[in-house]
Parts: structure tokens; sequence; C-alpha cells
């Protein structure tokens, strides 16, 4: 047919060469441009905002890897150590750390001496706070271990306060040293000749890894092992927990579920919960599990529980999401070669829907793992200096803090130290979710199929 | 329409299904009218029809498909063998062991050649050994006319056949079952004409061992594979007969109107 006719609009076309842009497709070229401009925008604000977030983070907290270190002998004085001289247990642990702190004191000054360090200026007291509070507590653990100690010669490694690791970290200088009561600018010179003369270095700190919370005034050993460990108990729970609870849920909901208005009901219901603040799931553990239940606060079972009611429905909606992406003809297919509904969703849906249901529940676990809110709730962010037990005794009832609650706790304290702490536990809670979001892309890449 | 076979031996007259008044309704819509229709043992029997003429729909009601579709109903009866298939005894995952169902789209499951067809005997129960199930898929798949092509790479995936193979490799799942009855709602329509011709081929012959039922768009197909031929408009069942004699020399006017180009 001819267009010309049937066209209703019938105005004569203007003459117009293809090799000149017509002024329509000029503005549709420009809103296109334009568009793509935006887009390009968008995306290097966000990047940069994320290289601002991860410089300060790592410029602020990778120095928590590294701590300033004292290497020295130390001679086990039997008359300090053992004043009755009969190496019973029941007697040497009537020494107090501050006869320890006496010995070490005594052989860091014998050292300083011997390596003709000049102390000039700094009193023996001064000199003897240059060893962290942490250290004679370590030594007496390990001479009441092995009290064949006393008497000998042993190398000791000691780390120095949070104010001389400070000053080789930037944190504290000669300026802020004279208005400090903690440290005077006389200590941070002699620190540079103990530097100089191999007594004092900087070194990487595992212990940052591996050491429970410290007190205030020690900064210099707070570690965030607890919290570590409380965190891996509370991850495998919720993964214990939430995984087949939520697929099971999904499953019924998704594909055997009548419709009606009670599921229907369920359904609002799910993606409202998704949506609640998580302090309210806090409040809620507090009540049932806590003083409903009587299950230990503070505990990581009571974390996992709460964590556990957050992620469900996170984890419902991602299964039924990729329930529902399963295309219709493999579900035709299984019912035309006889397979019962069951047989249906488990041989063939489920599989298929992995990759999806792995993802999302990864995503959400990897939610949990930052989430502060609830566990302050129940408890968890209290100064824990006991490492929970094993996962195989009652560990998870004992307890124990979280990573992100620990970067709170860190960052409220007043010392200075403690920021540097809490930036490199930030790292270390981002080094776990990097991790289980590598997971998640492996786990989709192996059970992706096509079809 | 050159190549019409109208001489056809139908081999036999005993009925394998028997419908009797069925009404199909989808929510309110009215989709299949009181539909009378004996399917012959061992033929092929074509619905052919305009599009939404409601022939997938009845195709669907004789292995009970539509019961997926939650707002269909379907009333009347429809025997097989003189059993009612829609009593409230009957278990439709039994049903469809018996009456096998191929489709539109080639649909094989995301697994290896070898899975697909034996999926049915496995849970179905149908072999006690491996040895038995290698047995049931050769046959299968020799069957399907699929066993050359495939025969050294049966652990391969299903879904990287090409779409002629991949829709021999659901006959052979299909009727790995051994069915009774074989359905097929437009298993050519996704094929290039090479594909259709071997897949026609193999209906031809698996009129030896099946009642095959076949929903087409295609006259011409109907005519080259079907022996009978039913033709169905707006849900209402209008002519049933012989092949040759629904295309030759068609009772209802509406018939002619369609197999000469006139409506649909």
């Amino acid at each position: 047919m001819s267009t010309a006719s049937t066209n209703p609009n019938d105005v004569p076309r203007k003459a117009e060469s293809l090799l000149v842009p017509s002024a329509l497709m000029r503005r549709r070229n420009a809103a296109e441009a334009r568009f793509k401009a935006y887009g390009i925008a968008a995306i290097v604000i966000s990047l940069a905002t994320l290289a601002i977030m991860l410089f300060t983070i790592f410029s602020d907290g990778i120095s928590a890897f590294s701590q300033a270190t004292l290497r020295f002998p130390v001679t086990m004085d039997a008359a300090t150590l053992d004043p009755k001289g009969n190496r019973d247990p029941a007697d040497l642990a009537k020494v107090t750390t501050i006869g320890y702190k006496k010995v070490l004191e005594k052989a860091l000054i014998a050292e300083l001496t011997q390596r003709n360090v000049d102390v000039q200026g700094v009193s023996a007291k001064d000199i003897g706070s240059f060893i962290s509070g942490d250290a004679p507590a370590r030594l007496r653990e390990m001479v009441l271990a092995d009290p064949s100690l006393i008497g000998q010669t042993i190398d000791f490694s000691a780390f120095a306060t949070g104010r001389i690791d400070g000053y080789f970290k930037g944190r504290v200088t000669m300026e802020t040293a004279k208005l400090d009561s903690n440290i005077s600018p006389e200590q941070l010179q002699l620190a540079d000749r103990m530097k100089a003369a191999g007594i004092l270095d900087v070194r990487f700190n595992p212990k940052f890894f591996t050491n429970p919370d410290a007190s205030d005034t020690r900064p210099e050993s707070a570690g965030l092992g607890v919290a570590i460990i409380g965190t891996l108990y509370m991850m495998a729970l919720v993964v214990v927990l939430s995984l087949p609870l939520g697929v099971a849920a999904a499953i019924y909901l998704e594909e055997f579920a009548p419709q009606n208005r009670f599921t229907d009901l369920i359904e609002v219901n799910i993606s409202n919960l998704a949506a609640v603040p998580s302090i309210v799931f806090g409040i809620l553990g507090l009540a049932i599990f806590i003083n409903f239940g009587g299950l230990p606060q503070s505990s990581s079972l009571v974390g996992a529980l709460v964590l556990t009611l957050m992620a469900l429905p996170t984890i419902i909606i991602a299964t039924r999401a990729s329930l529902r992406a399963v295309p219709p003809s493999i579900r035709t297919a299984a019912l035309g070669v006889g397979a019962s509904k069951v047989q249906m969703v488990f041989h063939h849906v489920l599989p298929l829907a992995m990759p999806g249901i792995l993802t999302g529940t990864i995503l959400s676990l990897a939610t949990s793992l930052g989430e502060t809110g609830p566990l302050l709730l129940i408890g968890m962010e209290a100064f824990v200096v006991n490492y929970p037990a094993g996962p195989l005794s009652g560990g998870v009832m004992d307890p124990a803090t979280a990573l992100p609650v620990q970067v709170y706790a860190w960052a409220a304290r007043s010392d200075p130290a403690f920021i540097e702490r809490a930036s490199g536990a930030i790292i270390v809670l981002l080094a776990f979710l990097l991790v289980m979001n590598i997971v998640a892309i492996i786990l989709r890449r192996r059970f992706e199929r096509r079809w | 329409m050159k190549d019409l076979r109208v001489e056809r031996d139908v081999q036999t007259e005993t009925n394998k299904i028997e419908a009797r008044g069925v009404q199909v309704f989808y929510g309110t819509n009215h989709a299949i009218k009181d539909v009378d229709v004996n399917i012959l043992d061992k033929t092929v029997t074509a619905f052919i029809g305009p599009s939404g003429c409601g022939k997938s729909t009845f195709l669907r009601c004789l292995n009970r498909m539509n019961d997926t579709v939650a707002s269909a109903r379907v009333e009347g009866k429809i025997l097989l063998e003189n059993e009612d298939i829609y009593d409230p005894r009957v278990d439709p995952v039994q049903l469809r062991a018996k009456v096998g169902m191929v489709f539109q789209k080639p649909n094989p499951f995301p697994k290896s050649i070898y899975d697909n067809v034996a999926y049915g005997p496995r849970i179905h129960g149908l072999t006690r050994s491996k040895a038995e199930l290698d047995e049931i898929v050769e046959k299968s798949l020799r069957r399907a006319a699929l066993w050359n092509e495939v025969k050294d790479r049966l652990a391969a995936g299903g879904t990287g056949l090409s779409g002629g193979q991949q829709q021999r490799l659901c006959i052979a799942r299909a009727i790995a079952t051994s069915p009774e009855v074989l359905l097929m709602d437009e298993p050519c329509s996704a094929l290039d004409p090479i594909a259709t011709a071997q897949v026609e081929e193999l209906i031809d012959e698996l009129r030896t061992d099946y009642s095959v039922v076949i929903v087409t768009h295609s006259m011409q197909q109907a005519a080259r594979v079907s022996q009978r031929t039913a033709f169905f408009h707006l849900g209402n069942l209008v002519e049933y007969g012989e092949t040759g004699q629904i295309f030759t020399n068609p009772k209802d006017p509406r018939t002619e109107s369609y197999i000469s180009g006139r409506i649909g």
C-alpha cells in the first residue's frame, strides 16, 4: 500500500539531507548526551566519596596494625619474685604485678645503661612508665606457668605505652607532650634515642587480632580477639538458623501456599519486617530472649538470634525473587513428565534458584555482620576480657562482643589511641565483608547454569 | 497442498480417550464449550484452528496440566480407557506418567542429556538397576531419532543441543516413561523446516506405539502427519473426522473457510 494516500496528516515532506541532522535529531542527541553525562557524574561522585572514605579509614587505621615494642633482656630476680625462696606456686601467686613491674623497670634501666643511652632528665619511674601496664601481668603469667624461669635471664618484648606508640605514629608531638601529664618531651627524646639504640622499634602487631579489649589506660594492648570470636560465632549461628528457615518459608509461600487473604497478609508483613529499624529488633531480643527466655546477656547466642530475626525477611524476599525467576518452561517440563510438586521444586526449581538464594543470603549476612544497634541493646558492648569458650563447650553462651560494637566502644573512648584502633577494627570488618562478597560471587559463578 | 496424503490406513478403531461434555473456564472466560471427542489408539490426531480457539487448552485437559492454572475450572468427563481422569481419586502425577507431553518451546532440563531422559523413569521408579536405566535411555533416544547424534556425549548438557535436537530430546524424555498417549503442543513452531521434517517423521513413527495428539497452527503439518483432525473455533469443536475428509470435503462451512484461508 502506498503511504502517501493513507497517511492521515498528509503534509508534503520537506526535502531533508541525511548528511545534515534535523533539529529534532539534534535535540534527541543532546538529551542522550546529557543523560550519559548525568550517569557518569553520579558514578564519579560515588566513587570519589568511596575513595575518600576508604582513604580516611586506611590513613587512620593502618597504623593500628603496628605497635612500638620494647625488647630487652630481663633477669628474673629471685629475691623479688620468690621472697620465700621455695618456688611454691601458692607463694609465687602472692607476688602481684607491682613486683613484676619493678623487675621490668630495673631490667630496662640496666639495658639503657649497658647500651650507653643517655637518660638525662628522665627519672627511673618515668623510664618504667615506658612499659605497657600489660607487660608485668604477662610476665607474671609466664612465671606462674613455669617457675623455673626465676633466676634466669630471658629476652622479653613489651609494648611501649600508647603515648610513646603515638609519638612514632605522629599522634603525639613535643608540643602536645608539654601539655600532657602522662608524658614529657624528655621522655619522647629518650624514646628517639632508644629507637636508635635498637631497644625500641615499631613493628607489625599480631596481638591486635588476638588480644581481648583493654582498659582506657592501656590502649596499646587492646585487641579484637573477643570481637572476632563473637562475630564468627554469630555469623555461623545466623547461617545455621536463618538459611533453612528463610528458604523453607520462601519455598512454601512461593510454591505451595494457597493465594488468599492470609498469605497476602503474611507477604505484606514480611516486606514490612525488612524495613523495621534494627534497634527495634534489639529491644525485641532483649524482651524475648533475655528477659523472658532467660538466655545470658551479652552472649553471641542472643546476638545471633536477634540478627537471625533481622536477616530472615531479606532472605525470604531474595529467595522468593529467585524462585520466581526460574522460567515456567522448566516447571511445566517437570510436571509434564509426571514429577510431583515437591519433586519439581527440589529437583529443578531450587537448583536453578540456588545462585540467587545464596547471593541474597550472603548479602543479608553481610548486613547483619555490620549491625551495631540491636547488639548494643542486648549488652554486647560490654567490656569483655575473657575469651568465650570453644564452640563445643558452650562458648556461644559466654559474654562476647562483635566487630562493629567494638568499633563503637573504642570510638567512644577519650584516648586518641583508641580512635586509631577503631579505624583498624573497621578495616578488619571491611576485610570480613570483602571475603563474604567474594564467596558470594564464587558461589554464584559455580551454581550458575544456562537454560 | 500437494503432499496431502488422503489415503491413509487408520490402523485401529479402539478409543483411547473419550471426552464427554468438556467445558473449561478461565475465571469467567468460557474457553471450551461442550466438547465431545473420541481419540483413537495408535493414531495421530491433529487439533487445528485459529489462535485462541481453545485447542491447546483442550490438549492440556487431557493430562490435567490445566490443574496448575489457579483460575482454570474443568467440567465434564474425560475417560482414559474408561476411567475418568477428573475423578477425585486420580492423582494427576500418576496420570502424567501415562499421558506424556511435549511443549511448544523445547524445554530440556539444564542437566545432561542422559539425566534429561532418565529423569522420568527415575522418579516413577521404572528401573531397578543402572543397566536397565541405560537401556531405557538408549531406547528412548533411538525412538526419538536422536541416539546417533548424541550417543558420544550423553553427559553433555541438554541445553547445548540445537533447537530441533532439543525438541527430539524432549520427545525422548516424554516417551521414556512409556506413556500410552503423547500430547504435543505445537512441537514444531520453534523449529526450522529441516528440524520440523525430522520431528514430523518421528511423529509418524511414534504412531505404531502411541496414541499421539498434536496441536498445530500449520494445516500442511496436520495434513502430513495426522490420520484424524479436529477443527476448533471459538471454543467449539466444529468438525472432527478423518484428515482426508476434513481437508478435501469439509462438512461445516467454518471448516471450509479456515482451511481455504478465509478465517483464522
